[in-house]
């Protein structure tokens, strides 16, 4: 591991910019990882995690997949008795790393947010089945939860077009801004 | 009473019925619905996952439309765009440089009054009492898990709402409609939410732990307010093993079967998992 | 007026940015300097002798120090002026160096301000009066407010020094919270053992005056002088009477109503009990408000077994007054409680530990009734909601405190050693039981502390888990607690029997209230401030009130011991003359001016100002005028400043003074 030393490239200084919170706030109880209900499926606990960025060694925090398993369900953020927002931390994490164009272990859950962010971007709202579609082209995952289709379809609850938001040109300006 | 309306994307899709039973129930309870013109996507999870900026942006639109269409209530019934632009009103509030990037955007549009509701208060403020009044139906014989999840209670800094570990607001209207809520464990624990797509595995293990919770403590239904948590346990019971199949309602399809509304009005027919069980016990008044 | 100007460097202090010599020159060319002069360090011996062979070699009469804050040396000074024959209140300071020199970088400008306030002083110092301090008799008798561990050491001291005093507690007993444990770390001797001769010492004490159920309600005066309304609580017995056999106790047949408070309400009390065996005095009290009479006006059961007569059903709180020369302040802490609070509140109560809903979630005082031989399980380890061994135990320190979010971010200091203690009694009565502790530090600063917790890992082979738990939920009669080993970091779920949380002392709920009546400062969480945290730490601001105990931060027996004996020999300090002197620098009315308007009154922080009659030789009154308690008096000046017809006078600071000091820049 290799630790950072200048404050403003390193990714304690962004996490703070981004979240206007300090990292050092932290004072690793690790209750975060107690009650983080996907903690079993971490490699790193999301309390390690946060201890990364604290010592300076950005590039474990950055290839975590932790931040990428984390279901955003606030139970961390909720209970930190520093109040210390965990899950605005990993918000943070996975948007550095997108910045930074890490390759993230969690390729399915990167995939997902890019095929659900593209429908917004196309139609103004979450268009189900298409983003389906782009998550399976992307992923190769053709045969997930096929066996549900005809039902959904059946009980109306996959349409095949997209609902559209008429007027888009709001919502191409705030996707331009992050461009 | 005239409430504003964001049905958000779900309710057209996989949430079908959550909309359906909405506009019955409210209709019985004469609130009116004024929907959100031309309204958008909130951004979810996806949004606040990988941009900070797009999660609050995507957000603001609608609540800036809220704005123009003077409403001074927006009723979410979804919990995860009830949390998102609760959020983002929060973000807005407190002028940070992304509300000031995002109100730069937007004619310099920068404050949010619009109150945002879930339809927990909805209900509180169609009043519990009328509500009482209204039931029709004897449910007696239901046991009811309440499941708030997480995005409904937490942050309980930002969304003020209820309590962040010990909710209860849920449980109090169903106990108005005469059923009897239970006293379980894993009321704000999470169903695994938008991994369901991308880790299917871990929503069906964390949904099963809700689910057995619930029946553990004897429960006979399962009450959701959000149309991602219902998937996950209406949809994904069919992948769990050794599950005893248990019916989830929304809370808005339960408080229909207590006003005496017909099952399919509700689109109870369109879950996955079979309603049969809870229906066999919906009693008419003696 | 011959005045002798003595320039201090203070080393670098002042030297560095001030040009001492010029300023030394300088003010020996003002009017009336006769001498001046500057040295090194004016405090040092040296210092103080060149001031005080200056004053008779040049035959001076008042003298300006041009130096530190006269909050660090003017009492040094004056000393050394009266030592030399010069009344000490014709020795003025100018502040060169907080004022000064450390406030400024450039050396011209820092000069020049430095001569510019030599000068005021000198003006000043030619206004100055000689002043005599003020002598103000002392009673020689102490309040000490609180019957725990601390208020008990502090009455003990004072009245075995030969000195009268009173002590109020609030319960029907004293012995405080340290009756209430059962062993001591890190000795695990029995609490009651040490503490109960202590008690009854306190009561057969010749020179202590013992008043229990009672509270203190209005203190008035000041140091050696001050005094104080008690509130003697009616206990519905008559204390003359009773013979304390203990017969009402146990006839009353209320035997459910009330919770056992000494025992942390694990167990039940009657309507008229006594809080615990020992108690002192052992004499009952009625709880009026689940007695049977006080409700229906029926039963009387205590009166017919009573063979005295001494159920006293009408009797009334009694207001007692006491004259005293100082008050020791041993009030004590409270646990945090779990519990939801009201949303207003800063503190949260624990959701995720369930709001005190489960039974076998339980704090630390209700484990120490528990473990204790006189406790509702007469020692035996047993859980509260179905009277089972718990097989498992799980220990959660900082509950309450080092959490911003719920509680309070200080450390309650005593938890990790009681838990370890709490473990090892356990691991001790269960040899098959299993104990878990969550920690984030071991926090075991004592003498024989750290050993202590060792002792509990390695030879009890308690496991210590390095994290905190994020829920706590009961399942099929376990409680399931999640944490994580941040160790190790790996999840760690327990299904425990019992659990024990290790909440945050906390300040007594009316610790504000008290600190108003008296006069005590306090930090935010209500805990009582000291004067200065290193070299005052049993003294208050107000002079004449010191602080024993958890009253003042969380702290163990010993540490709480050690204060009350500090906070008694403050006061034996005092004693030890029949005079106090105090600084003359006060307020005074000029009688034939004022107008009798009291703004005066209403402005001063002190209450030192009182109304005084004026009448003629037949006895008529003329009118009625303010006038200065000068006992009281703080110097302060505000009624100076408010006075509409300039009828106040601050001695030591007149307009005059004033003035003169303003003109001379």
């Amino acid at each position: 591991m290799h630790a950072h030393n200048t404050h403003v490239e390193t990714l304690a200084g962004k996490i703070e910019e981004l979240t206007s919170q300090s990292v050092m706030q932290c004072y690793q109880c690790g209750k975060c990882s107690a009650g983080c209900p996907v903690r079993n499926y971490m490699e790193d606990s999301p309390n390690q995690v946060i201890r990364y960025v604290q010592l300076g060694f950005d590039d474990e925090a950055l290839h975590s997949s932790t931040p990428w398993l984390c279901a955003s369900c606030l139970t961390c953020s909720s209970r930190c008795p520093q109040n210390f927002d965990i899950a605005k931390f990993m918000d943070a994490v996975r948007e550095v790393a997108l910045e930074m164009e890490i390759d993230v272990k969690e390729k399915d859950v990167k995939k997902f947010h890019e095929a659900f962010l593209n429908q917004i971007k196309k139609n103004g709202k979450a268009f189900e089945f298409g983003m389906v579609r782009e998550y399976k082209l992307k992923t190769l995952n053709l045969f997930q939860d096929v066996e549900l289709f005809p039902e959904m379809l059946l009980k109306g609850k996959l349409s095949l077009l997209p609902h559209k938001k008429k007027d888009i040109k709001h919502i191409k300006k705030v996707f331009d801004e992050i461009k | 009473m005239k409430v504003g309306y964001y049905p958000g994307c779900s309710l057209s899709g996989t949430g079908k019925e959550y909309d359906l039973s909405i506009r019955k129930v409210l209709e019985k309870l004469d609130v009116e619905l004024a929907e959100l013109n031309d309204w958008s996507c909130c951004g979810a999870t996806s949004a606040h996952a990988t941009n900070h900026f797009l999660s609050i942006g995507l957000s603001s639109l609608n609540l800036f439309q809220a704005q123009k269409q003077n409403l001074e209530e927006l009723f979410a019934p979804c919990a995860a765009c009830y949390n998102r632009m609760v959020v983002a009103k929060d973000e807005l509030g407190k002028g940070t440089e992304t509300a000031k990037k995002i109100s730069a955007l937007n004619n310099g549009e920068s404050t949010a009054k619009v109150n945002i509701i879930n339809i927990i208060q909805l209900f509180e403020k169609a009043g519990l009492e009328n509500i009482s009044a209204k039931t029709k139906m004897n449910l007696k014989g239901i046991k009811a898990a309440c499941y708030y999840g997480c995005l409904l209670v937490r942050p309980f800094s930002i969304t003020k709402f209820d309590d962040a570990e010990q909710p209860v607001a849920m449980e109090k209207i169903i106990s108005a409609v005469g059923a009897e809520p239970v006293d379980w464990n894993y009321k704000v624990e999470c169903c695994g939410g938008a991994h369901s797509i991308a880790h299917k595995e871990i929503v069906v293990d964390l949904s099963k732990k809700i689910i057995d919770d619930a029946v553990k403590h004897g429960a006979n239904v399962i009450i959701v307010a959000c149309p991602m948590c219902h998937s996950n346990l209406d949809m994904r019971q069919r992948a769990m093993k050794d599950t005893a199949a248990i019916p989830v309602l929304y809370l808005s399809e339960f408080v229909g079967l207590a006003l005496g509304i017909d099952s399919k009005e509700l689109g109870m027919n369109l879950h996955f998992t079979s309603t049969e069980p809870i229906l066999e016990k919906v009693l008419v008044k003696e | 007026m011959r005045i002798g100007v003595f320039v201090c460097q203070c080393g670098e202090n002042i030297g560095r940015t001030v040009d001492c010599p010029a300023v030394a020159e300088a003010a020996g060319r003002f009017p009336g300097v006769a001498y001046s002069v500057e040295y090194k360090y004016m405090c040092s011996d040296p210092g103080q002798n060149l001031i005080k062979n200056m004053i008779k070699e040049k035959n001076l009469d008042a003298i300006v120090v041009g130096s530190c804050s006269p909050h660090m040396h003017e009492k040094t000074f004056r000393k050394a002026a009266l030592d030399a024959g010069v009344n000490p209140f014709l020795c003025e300071i100018a502040n060169l160096r907080e004022h000064c020199s450390w406030v400024h970088e450039d050396i011209v400008d820092a000069t020049k301000k430095a001569i510019d306030l030599v000068r005021i002083a000198v003006e000043k110092v030619k206004k100055n009066t000689p002043l005599t301090p003020i002598r103000v008799p002392v009673t020689k008798r102490s309040l000490v407010i609180g019957g725990g561990i601390s208020g008990i050491q502090a009455a003990l001291d004072i009245a075995n020094a030969g000195f009268e005093c009173v002590l109020v507690e609030k319960e029907p007993s004293i012995g405080g919270h340290m009756s209430q444990l059962s062993e001591t770390f890190p000795t695990l001797d029995c609490s009651q053992c040490i503490l109960t001769p202590r008690m009854v010492e306190v009561y057969q004490h010749p020179k202590i005056k013992l008043l229990t159920y009672s509270e203190v309600e209005n203190v008035e005066g000041f140091i050696g002088n001050f005094k104080v309304t008690i509130r003697k609580k009616a206990r519905s017995i008559d204390e003359s009477k009773c013979t304390g056999c203990g017969l009402c106790v146990q006839k009353c047949p209320i035997k459910k109503k009330a919770y056992n408070e000494f025992e942390e309400n694990l167990a039940h009390r009657p309507a008229v009990y006594v809080p615990f065996p020992q108690a002192v005095p052992n004499i009952p009290v009625i709880d009026r408000t689940v007695c049977t009479y006080y409700q229906t006006g029926k039963c009387q059961m205590c009166v017919k077994v009573c063979g005295r007569e001494a159920i006293f059903f009408e009797q009334q709180d009694e207001m007692i007054t006491e004259e005293v020369g100082s008050i020791v302040v041993a009030t004590g802490y409270k646990l945090y409680s779990i519990d939801k609070k009201p949303e207003e509140s800063e503190i949260k109560g624990y959701g995720e530990y369930g709001y005190g809903k489960y039974k076998d979630v339980i704090d630390g005082l209700q484990f120490e009734r528990i473990a204790s031989a006189s406790g509702p399980t007469s020692g035996e380890i047993l859980r509260p909601s179905d009277n089972k061994v718990p097989k498992k135990i799980v220990f959660i320190q900082c509950v309450g405190s080092r959490d911003e979010s719920k509680g309070f971010s200080y450390c309650s200091k005593i938890c990790c050693m009681y838990t370890a203690k709490h473990a090892m009694l356990y691991k001790h009565k269960v040899h098959d039981g299993e104990a878990y502790v969550f920690y984030m530090d071991i926090r075991a600063g004592g003498k024989g502390y750290d050993e202590f917790v060792r002792r509990a890992i390695e030879e009890d082979h308690v496991k210590y888990i390095r994290g905190r738990v994020s829920r706590i939920y009961e399942e099929d009669g376990k409680y399931i607690v999640r944490g994580e080993d941040t160790i190790a970091g790996k999840p760690i779920t327990i299904d425990a029997d019992l659990v024990v949380l290790a909440t945050a002392m906390i300040a007594q709920p009316n610790a504000v209230k008290l600190a108003q009546t008296i006069g005590m400062s306090y930090d935010k969480y209500g805990f009582y401030n000291e004067a200065h945290p290193k070299l005052r730490p049993v003294e208050v601001s107000t002079a004449g009130v010191f602080l024993a105990g958890a009253c003042q931060s969380p702290k163990d027996i010993p540490e709480s011991v050690a204060m009350a004996s500090a906070a008694a020999s403050k006061s034996l300090v005092l004693f030890g003359s029949d005079f106090l002197e105090r600084e003359p620098t006060v307020a005074k009315v000029n009688e034939s001016v004022c107008a009798g308007c009291f703004y005066c009154q209403k402005v001063c922080a002190y209450n030192a100002i009182e109304k005084k009659e004026i009448k003629d030789r037949k006895g008529n009154l003329v009118k009625v005028i303010a006038y200065v308690n000068s006992g009281l008096c703080q110097g302060f000046g505000t009624c100076n400043a408010v006075c509409p017809s300039k009828s106040v006078e601050l001695i030591g600071f007149n307009d005059e003074q004033i003035y003169a000091e303003i003109n001379a820049l």
